[in-house]
């Protein structure tokens, strides 16, 4: 049996009108660190029309190799054409990872290319790492594989997930879970333009219309959040949590169920399905923990988890825990804040 | 206009409301405690194709693949208004991953044959990964929307919709036949109708038909051929579909058909209360925490 050579480390860069978005850029971060275990080299997949002046700000977060797909008909994302291209690119260059952000775009785009090529793909990872696999079903040990770690089952398992077919190996990645490093101002790289050629089939699909607004809120950004869930009660609850935010010069956030409840918007959810955030003071506020919660939050410097319930796994990783009503302990929190300062 | 709709929904253990009973002594969930339930996004596809057949009519056709059970899910798409049901049910599609169950999908509405619109749950509660619909429309060769929130119309072949993007929304037009993958948001699915319930709970499978016969083998009369015939008749058969009556490759679908393998599952055990501080919750003990924190420049 020859030995292959092992493909490179690739990202799928999202963008748009120009601006990349940040978890294409913390996978770039991440995929250098898995490419330099791998001792292979890590490139971007670009698409979208005028974007080649992006190319310089990926080689300095990077990356070796930027293949640049540029055409109007790329302006605005729809499936069928920007997996065509994709497609034509793991054929001729069959790359050994490859990072989706699990983003709307990511989650849609991601599948359909797994689908064509027939990869594994695993959705919404929270770690990567490389490792060797045991496939007992073939009788073989593969080493050198991207371990793909996610909650599944509502979060009561976490699974560590290994494509055992032919690269790529595909995974999305949620905004917030890797790390950005600083570019390196300068770094050069390479550029490797692709030829675009857009069947009728692939164009079935128009965007008619598009609207997008500035998140009304920078979760990411914040140093000290307090979250409210579902323990609060109540929507007059949540607000307390609000209040607390507000005193204590910080950010309110929620967990998934309080967002479901109507009680704030999806931007303030904190977890797996919302933001990952690393504060220097998180304040769980009836909030029970569970792992996709944790997940979104377990970084924060200091935690201070407030329940009534003392078996809640938000405890597990707090640093102050106060077992007691949630609202009785923000008023007196406020209360103390207020007149210490 | 009447269209061809199909439905895609799953029978998922309720990973949401995961009570005291569901979990064992070592704080690991018990999954065979947890009951199975209508995916809820499912749902909200199937309500989604219901409305879209009262404004242009048509026939909604709910697929679901799963163990023979799973034929309940299909008796409740009947109660809220589907048409027709479809169960794939074998052994051999057991341990598929997305890759392996859209394959077994999308030979199940080959078989089935004309369809115009197809919708997916955006995704399932057990595993969360929202790959199946749009794989299932790659292995169709059909386009997809995802993350949808409303359909606008459809017309001269055509159906427009608004779908979710990063921060906001679009409103996409695509050639028919397409797949949509339809979110929670998107409306509120109707309560299964009384009438239906009592028309519809007689629906049964083959495999359901031969266990009320007890699997009596008869003689001369076929009371089960008879049967099967009457209920055909009164729209009250649930049809029960294996791999090869798909004509699925076996190469392709169950776990022999899935590139994804599962290398460890670490149960998330919850684990007591140690290694942080506790604080009282009395005001002096909130308001010392509140000193300390400020101290450390934690809160300024």
């Amino acid at each position: 049996m020859s030995k292959k050579k092992m493909g490179n480390v690739w990202i799928f860069i999202e963008q748009d009108g120009g601006k990349i978005a940040d978890v294409s850029l913390e996978l770039v971060c991440k995929g250098t660190e898995l490419a330099k275990e791998l001792g292979v080299k890590t490139e971007a997949v670009l698409l979208g029309s005028d974007i080649s002046g992006l190319a310089p700000k990926l080689h300095e977060f990077g990356c070796d190799n930027v293949f640049v797909a540029d055409d109007p008909g790329l302006r605005f994302f729809t499936a069928l054409p920007y997996t065509s291209v994709i497609v034509e690119l793991i054929k001729a260059h069959k790359p050994n990872i490859f990072m989706f952000g699990a983003s709307p775009v990511g989650r849609s785009l991601a599948p359909r290319i797994a689908s064509t090529v027939l990869a594994g793909l695993t959705a919404d990872c929270t770690e990567l790492k490389i490792d060797s696999f045991e496939d007992k079903a073939a009788n073989q040990v593969l080493p050198n594989k991207l371990m793909q770690i996610r909650p599944a089952f509502g979060g009561n398992i976490i699974a560590t997930i290994v494509n055992s077919w032919e690269d790529p190996q595909m995974v999305t990645v949620r905004e917030g879970v890797m790390k950005m490093h600083a570019p390196v101002p300068g770094r050069k790289g390479e550029v490797t333009k692709v030829a675009v050629k857009l069947s009728v089939e692939d164009q079935v699909i128009q965007v008619l219309e598009r609207f997008k607004e500035a998140k009304s809120v920078n979760l990411k950004g914040a140093q000290i959040i307090v979250a409210g869930g579902y323990g609060m009660g109540g929507k007059d609850g949540f607000d307390l949590c609000v209040k607390l935010a507000e005193a204590l010069g910080g950010t309110v956030a929620a967990s998934r169920a309080s967002v479901d409840a109507g009680w704030i918007g999806h931007d303030y959810q904190v977890g797996q399905t919302g933001v990952t955030v690393r504060p220097r003071l998180y304040i769980a506020c009836g909030i029970s923990g569970s792992v996709q919660h944790r997940a979104g939050m377990a970084e924060s410097s200091k935690i201070i988890a407030i329940n009534s319930d003392p078996n809640a796994p938000i405890f597990s990783i707090a640093d102050y825990g106060i077992v007691g009503d949630a609202k009785d302990v923000i008023n007196k929190m406020i209360q103390a804040y207020k007149g210490g300062s | 206009m009447s269209l061809n709709i199909l439905v895609f929904a799953k029978q998922v253990p309720d990973t949401k409301n995961i009570t005291g009973k569901a979990m064992k002594e070592d704080g690991t969930v018990n999954r065979a405690a947890l009951p199975a339930i209508f995916n809820p996004e499912d749902l909200n596809a199937l309500e989604s194709a219901l409305q879209l057949r009262t404004r242009y009519g048509g026939k909604i056709t709910v697929v679901t693949m799963g163990p023979p059970a799973a034929a309940n899910l299909l008796r409740q798409a009947l109660y809220m208004g589907a048409d027709e049901a479809v169960l794939l049910t074998d052994r051999k599609f057991a341990g598929a991953d997305t890759l392996a169950t859209s394959y077994a999908l999308a030979c199940a509405a080959k078989k089935i044959g004309k369809f115009d619109v197809i919708f997916c749950g955006h995704q399932a509660i057990d595993g969360d990964t929202a790959q199946v619909g749009p794989q299932l429309a790659e292995k169709l060769n059909i386009p997809q929307i995802t993350f949808i929130e409303e359909i606008k119309d459809v017309k001269d072949g055509k159906l427009t919709a608004r779908g979710i993007i990063e921060g906001g929304y679009e409103i996409i037009e695509s050639k028919l036949p397409v797949l949509l993958t339809v979110l929670g948001t998107a409306n509120t699915p109707r309560p299964q109708g009384a009438r239906r319930i009592m028309q519809y709970k007689k629906a049964v499978t083959k495999s359901e038909l031969a266990a009320k016969h007890n699997g009596h083998v008869y003689e001369d009369a076929n009371p089960i051929a008879e049967e099967e015939k009457a209920l055909r008749a009164k729209n009250l058969w649930i049809h029960e579909w294996s791999a090869s009556d798909v004509d699925a490759d076996p190469a392709r679908i169950g776990l022999a058909g899935s590139p994804t393998k599962v290398k460890a599952i670490q149960s998330v055990v919850l684990t007591g209360n140690k290694g942080f501080v506790s604080v009282p919750a009395t005001e002096a003990g909130v308001a010392g925490l509140v000193q300390e924190l400020v101290k450390e420049h934690i809160l300024s």
